[in-house]
């Protein structure tokens, strides 16, 4: 059925924070509506200076069942935190 | 030469109980509408418009100087003393008459509230600058439903031209003036009425167009809420919002 409107994915940038973040997501006809629909249900506590709205449909994700050849080779790679390096007193907190 | 304390406390409240009972019958359609996103959106707007009344009626209290409060003047006060449009007290009907209500009223509003942003109280501009954003995002909301709805299914369609043709009556009270309206435009507290007309005709013509809809071709204007009286719908509106401070004076929590 294609009676339910499509599912959008909404992003906000805060008042203070760098990012867009994503803060959940709401049901809209078209983009228009999407972003007067996020406008309402997420920044009624003053949340954002700005809005994304992104249908679900278009967002592109890993598969669940990737997990672990995607994932499970980071665990064991401690030489790519840099945290091998003596660093001289003189220098102080960093 | 400005206006009595009398004439600001009486504009005062044609102000705030346009928006005391739009918002209430906003209100009503708290957990009942036809989508989550619109039903939030509609309780925002509500909780505008009541913020709104909240101004408008502490400023009518300020200006008579006898002691009374935004609430006692919303909660204790008889039908005949309630000055709102006869549009905004109209039951909500469907969604689609409730958005076209919202419509009309806020193609008056915006235009009404930019021209108070220059009045010469400034009290009245304080209010004016601080709804007026408010209520250009309601407008910008309504007219965009209100395009979506008409020109939308043939089902949507006839409900939102029923909705106009039941609602056309009401509108031309926003634009009859009285006594009190010279007086404050003499003063330059407030537009004359008729001055709005130009503004609103071409955003809800254009808004219709697109829409699909035609504006019934009658200019016959149900008037009365202005001074008082009203129609049957606003004592149902009060017993409902009044009966908690009726039944228990004072009451807290």
């Amino acid at each position: 059925m294609t009676s339910e409107w499509p599912l959008w994915e909404v992003f906000i940038r805060g008042q203070h924070g760098l990012n867009h973040r994503h803060v959940g997501s709401l049901h809209a006809p078209d983009a228009k509506m999407a972003i007067h629909n996020a406008r309402d249900v997420y920044t009624r506590r003053n949340e954002g200076v700005s809005i994304w709205v992104v249908r679900s449909s278009d967002v592109v994700a890993s598969a669940p069942s990737d997990k672990g050849p995607l994932f499970d080779p980071a665990n064991s790679k401690v030489y790519r935190h840099p945290t091998f390096f003596d660093v001289p007193d003189e220098v102080g907190h960093m | 030469m400005g206006a009595t304390p009398e004439a600001i406390a009486e504009f005062a409240l044609r102000m705030g109980d346009n928006c005391l009972i739009l918002g209430h019958r906003d209100s009503e359609w708290c957990g009942h509408s036809p989508a989550l996103e619109e039903d939030i959106a509609l309780a925002n707007t509500a909780l505008d418009h009541v913020g709104q009344a909240q101004l408008w009626l502490g400023l009518a209290c300020e200006a008579e100087g006898k002691g009374k409060t935004a609430d006692t003047l919303a909660f204790l006060r008889d039908a005949s003393g309630y000055r709102n449009l006869l549009l905004v007290e109209q039951p909500n009907g469907d969604f689609g008459r409730t958005i076209m209500r919202q419509f009309l009223f806020d193609a008056w509003h915006l235009p009404m509230l930019k021209a108070l942003v220059h009045s010469s109280d400034k009290r009245v501009a304080e209010i004016a600058e601080k709804a007026s954003k408010e209520v250009a995002y309601h407008l910008d909301r309504s007219t965009d439903l209100v395009v979506r709805l008409g020109d939308g299914t043939r089902e949507s369609q006839t409900r939102m031209q029923a909705a106009l043709d039941f609602l056309w009556p009401y509108t031309g009270e926003m634009f009859l003036g009285d006594a009190l309206d010279d007086e404050l435009e003499a003063a330059g507290i407030a537009p004359a009425p008729a001055s709005l007309r130009p503004a609103w005709d071409q955003h809800v013509n254009r808004t219709l167009a697109e829409a699909t809809l035609k504006a019934p071709d009658k200019s016959y204007a149900q008037k009365g809420g202005k001074r008082g009286v009203h129609s049957e719908h606003l004592g149902f509106i009060l017993a409902e919002m009044q009966f908690l401070q009726r039944a228990y004076p004072g009451a807290k929590w």
